[in-house]
């Protein structure tokens, strides 16, 4: 009686960049059995780019087009430019990988399922982007689920590499602890309210008198710790370092930038729109993680030797930073977290780009002792990994700084200057290991002479090139803030407060 | 925006422009070097350009550019020169900077391009701090000054460079980073992040945290313990501009900030902190007087001095700030023909240890004559220019405290005792080990060092072209912390 169900009615366009990304992805799938070996890679690497150039553009359109916020497609997810946005900040991330994971070493099976790789990024991509608009519950968790299992298998795709599948496996396992915890938790606010929705939750909350309702509470704290998974924020990350350094460093430039943005922008979703009855407990809560992950994060990595390492544990520190503007719980909070991710996303994919460069010439792991003299061997890259590790730091020039200053602002705006304190405290730190960075680069003498067979290493302009875009975003997010912040405020203002 | 503004986003933006193509054009090591050069003097054509322009008895912003640069928290980028003590400071900028290129070009340094670079880089910072009207843009170009500073230490630096680097620059950052929140307070406060639109604040902290920043770069006793190092392990010409300018960086930010925004936490925190500067003064002079080298004297006096600066600032009246404003010039001149000197002595005898130099005196007169004049100028000779910012800011601040004017006065003795020292154990006594067969200066490092130690002699004819011009006869003097005590 297929009749007897009700559909929705679908906007197709509200899932433009989905579909984009959705349908590049099959047709890599094509590329990966219909085109001939030799040309394989090529193809899949120009549908990629396709791909996410396409959902750039469908959601910077959905951006331009979408006036007032509206639940769409039964109310499962919601058209609005806070979650289009998110879907142009993964897109942008996504293509700049794209240019990196072009030229990953592979051999043997790898080699022969290239566009397959580019098939996974293309969904997880979808995915992040499903999960940024979602608006109730299960949407929630079918984004989740769709970006992470796309992910676990990029994670173990490189099986010749020793750690790879290792990283995969324990992304797994971690990450589907993650999944169901934050299943459980769903479950449990669904008991306590009876929705699924997140406004009709927050409605219920309101109306049936729900604030100290224990069930509600549970749910709530264990939706946290779910997304906290995801966004790999302290105490939640233990993760977070095995993977990124296990993985294939190109997909680690994705997972880094792009997770975090639909991980980050989801949980602000969550919290603004569905909890505001709960506001007491969970900006409360999530400043605990916050202090929790700048000092886990910061101090994690001083004594990190590996490259890989240091960048996964400042990941978690800057995890911390972002939910800063999310504990905040105000509009100023609202637009840092949007600005913070921009350049974020950019440096991300950028030094995990560099990384891969300089793993790609030595063919072992990077470390700070190997990369010493980097920066005037490669000065293009030096330069680019030095302003990378400025703006981790927060130093200007570049966008890193303007996003540490928002993100203090909206504490400070709620009246939380103790965690301004506590941040500033974990910039102070996280100095160290940055110009640690900084230090191998330029100031030590090279460890061994690099002579690769045959002169150069290879040129690698697809690197060079998405090194180069996240640079330009890197500096250009501080020279026009004004842009970029108004975005943040017509995406934020467009979320059902 | 007022007439004439571009001069001062063209003496921001002029450096900068030139370090990016510098870094990016691969110019041949000689036409890199002589282009910096080049530009710095372009620079000091601009600045001779903008004195000539600004009106010394108009009170208040000249010269001034204005751009919005995010509305919502009401940030923008605004520049101008704020009263005449900028107008000196960035004099003082402009003139070190190009006396520092012209001498790495001298000395030569390897890796031309990037090292010629992150000089223009600094110059565009510096005279960024002292021209900037919002605090941001303020706390981005003292940033600025860092990154360049941090890399001009750490890979043209002395053998211990990476340790010097290290504790610079933890330092500094520690300090800044307090004032990043002293600043976003301040701005959320106010509802604008300008100096010049921008009430005046009553908070005790937001104004610690302005002075960490400022304590550390300056640096005041007991925040010194990078100093030592970092102009040890520096290459002269960074030395020369570290204490040269970058300190005054520091004294600019209470005479700009701290006094025109926090008049009243300034006054609070006075005692302590001329206290902090009379035991810098005399610490920083005894620890000069047993310096076993060359550069260990400057960088202790640069302590000193910074210490009787402050005691000009906190003494919150006219002669007081009169005299450190003049005295910031000085010493900004003094310090950095010292380490050039340092530089030059150290070229030929491959050492700055008194113990292994003595005796240049004999056969280089060039050398005697410029180290003999910048020392005597230095030590407070009456007539110099040093003795007129002295006596000024001993006039100040014995107002505030006859035991501060005490201290100062038994300093200037010191003074003379280190600087005395110097002279002797590098021109006279027995001729060290390492100085035989050293040549004098020559033409080109003369025609570096000569133009400084002249401005110093005209300086010393006429101070008061500086402390006539340090305040306009009227106007927002008068609402700052300085309790201006004109007749």
């Amino acid at each position: 009686m297929i009749a007897a169900i009700a559909r929705p009615p679908i906007d197709w366009p509200d899932l433009s960049p989905e579909l984009v990304l959705l349908g590049t992805s099959a047709i890599c799938l094509l590329v990966a059995v219909l085109v001939p070996r030799a040309l394989r890679q090529a193809s899949a690497f120009v549908v990629s780019l396709g791909g996410f150039a396409g959902a750039f553009v469908a959601a910077a359109v959905l951006y331009s087009h979408t006036h007032e916020g509206a639940g769409v497609i039964a109310d499962a997810i919601r058209r609005d430019r806070f979650g289009a946005l998110a879907a142009v900040i993964v897109a942008g991330a996504g293509f700049l990988s794209t240019l990196v994971l072009w030229s990953e070493p592979r051999r043997g099976l790898a080699r022969n399922h290239v566009a397959e790789e580019f098939a996974l990024l293309l969904a997880a991509a979808g995915g992040m982007v499903f999960l940024a608009q979602a608006n109730n519950l299960l949407t929630l968790f079918l984004g989740l689920e769709w970006f992470s299992i796309s992910l676990y298998i990029l994670c173990a795709v490189n099986v010749e590499k020793v750690g790879s599948l290792e990283a995969g496996l324990k992304y797994l396992i971690v990450g589907s602890f993650g999944s169901a915890v934050l299943l459980f938790g769903s479950a449990l606010v669904y008991g306590a309210t009876g929705e699924l929705g997140f406004p009709q939750i927050a409605q219920a909350v309101a109306t049936q008198g729900l604030t100290h309702d224990v069930l509600l509470l549970f749910g709530l704290a264990m939706i946290i710790a779910g997304l906290g998974f995801k966004s790999s924020a302290a105490p939640f990350h233990m993760w977070t370092p095995d993977v990124y350094e296990g993985a294939p460093t190109s997909v680690t430039a994705f997972m880094a930038a792009a997770t975090k943005v639909a991980a980050l922008v989801l949980t602000l979703r969550v919290m603004f729109t569905a909890f505001p009855e709960e506001q007491r407990l969970w900006t409360v809560a999530l400043a605990v993680i916050v202090c929790i992950s700048l000092a886990i994060g910061n101090l994690a990595a001083l004594v990190q030797r590996s490259v890989k390492r240091i960048l996964a544990y400042s990941s978690v520190s800057h995890a911390g930073f972002m939910l800063i503007a999310v504990a905040s719980n105000n509009a100023l909070g609202g637009r840092a977290l949007l600005y913070y991710l921009i350049p974020y996303a950019a440096m991300s994919v950028g030094s995990f780009a560099v990384v891969a460069a300089r793993e790609r010439e030595l063919r072992a792991e990077v470390t700070l002792d190997n990369l010493a003299g980097m920066g005037w061997e490669r000065p293009f890259f030096g330069i680019a990994m030095w302003t990378f590790m400025l703006g981790f730091a927060g130093l200007p020039p570049t966008g890193g700084f303007v996003g540490k200053f928002y993100v203090f602002s909206a504490a400070y705006d709620r009246g939380w200057i103790w965690l301004v304190i506590v941040g500033l405290v974990a910039t102070a730190v996280s100095l160290y290991y940055y110009l640690g960075i900084i230090r191998s680069l330029y100031m030590r003498p090279a460890a061994a002479v690099l002579a690769v067979a045959g002169g150069q290493p290879p040129r690698e302009w697809a690197l060079q090139l998405g090194v180069s875009g996240a640079l330009a975003v890197t500096v250009g997010s501080f020279f026009g803030v004004q842009p970029l912040i108004d975005l943040a405020r017509h995406a934020f203002v467009q979320l059902p407060l | 925006m007022s007439h004439y503004g571009w001069i001062t986003t063209t003496l921001i933006l002029l450096p900068i422009g030139g370090a990016i193509v510098f870094w990016t054009v691969p110019l041949p090591k000689a036409w890199t070097a002589s282009g910096a050069v080049l530009v710095s003097f372009v620079e000091i054509a601009f600045w001779i350009d903008a004195i000539f322009r600004f009106d010394f008895s108009r009170s208040g912003l000249q010269l001034s550019n204005r751009v919005s640069w995010f509305d919502d928290l009401g940030v923008s980028y605004h520049v101008g020169f704020y009263e005449g003590f900028t107008v000196w400071l960035v004099g003082l900028t402009v003139v070190v900077m190009a006396a520092a290129m012209a001498y790495a070009w001298w000395a030569g340094r390897d890796r031309a391009r990037g090292y010629y670079g992150m000089m223009l880089f600094l110059l565009g910072a510096i005279v960024g701090v002292f021209t900037s009207q919002d605090l941001l843009c303020f706390y981005v170009a003292w940033e600025a000054m860092l990154i360049p500073l941090y890399v001009l230490i750490g890979v043209w630096g002395g053998p211990n460079r990476v340790n010097a680097t290290l504790k610079f620059v933890i330092y500094t950052m520690v300090g800044s980073l307090l004032m990043l929140a002293s600043i976003i307070v301040y701005g959320l406060q106010q509802g604008t992040f300008s100096m010049l639109s921008g009430g005046q604040s009553t908070s005790d902290w937001v104004f610690l945290g302005f002075a960490a920043a400022f304590v550390v770069k300056a640096p005041l006793f007991p925040f010194h313990a990078w100093l030592p190092d970092a102009y040890r392990e520096s290459s002269a010409e960074v030395s020369a501009v570290l204490s040269g300018v970058i300190s005054k960086a520091a004294a600019f930010g209470f005479l700009r900030i701290a006094f025109s925004l926090f008049p009243g936490p300034a006054h609070d925190f006075e005692t302590p902190i001329l206290v902090l500067a009379a035991i810098g003064l005399a610490y920083g002079s005894i620890l000069a007087f047993r310096a076993p080298d060359f550069r260990g004297v400057v960088a202790y006096s640069s302590l000193a001095q910074l210490g009787l600066i402050m005691f000009g600032l906190f003494a919150f009246n006219e002669s007081g700030v009169n005299g450190a404003v003049l005295q910031m010039v000085n010493h900004g001149l003094i310090s950095a023909t010292l380490f050039l000197l340092a530089g030059a002595i150290e070229r030929r005898a491959t050492t700055g240890d008194f113990a292994r130099l003595g005796g240049m005196a004999r056969g280089r007169p060039a050398l005697a004559t410029v180290l003999m004049a910048t020392g005597i100028i230095g030590l407070a000779v009456p007539g110099s220019t040093a003795f007129a910012g002295e006596f000024l800011i001993l006039n100040g601040v014995f107002r505030q405290g006859w035991l501060y004017a005490v201290v100062g006065a038994v300093a200037i003795v010191l003074a003379a005792m280190y600087m005395l020292r110097l002279i002797s154990a590098v021109l006279h006594e027995r001729s060290g080990p390492a100085t035989e067969g050293a040549l004098d200066l020559r033409p080109a490092e003369l025609s570096i060092l000569v133009p400084l130690v002249g401005l110093l002699l005209f300086l010393s004819a006429w101070p008061a072209s500086i402390t006539h011009r340090v305040f306009a006869a009227s106007g927002p003097a008068q609402q700052t912390a300085i309790a201006v005590d004109r007749k």
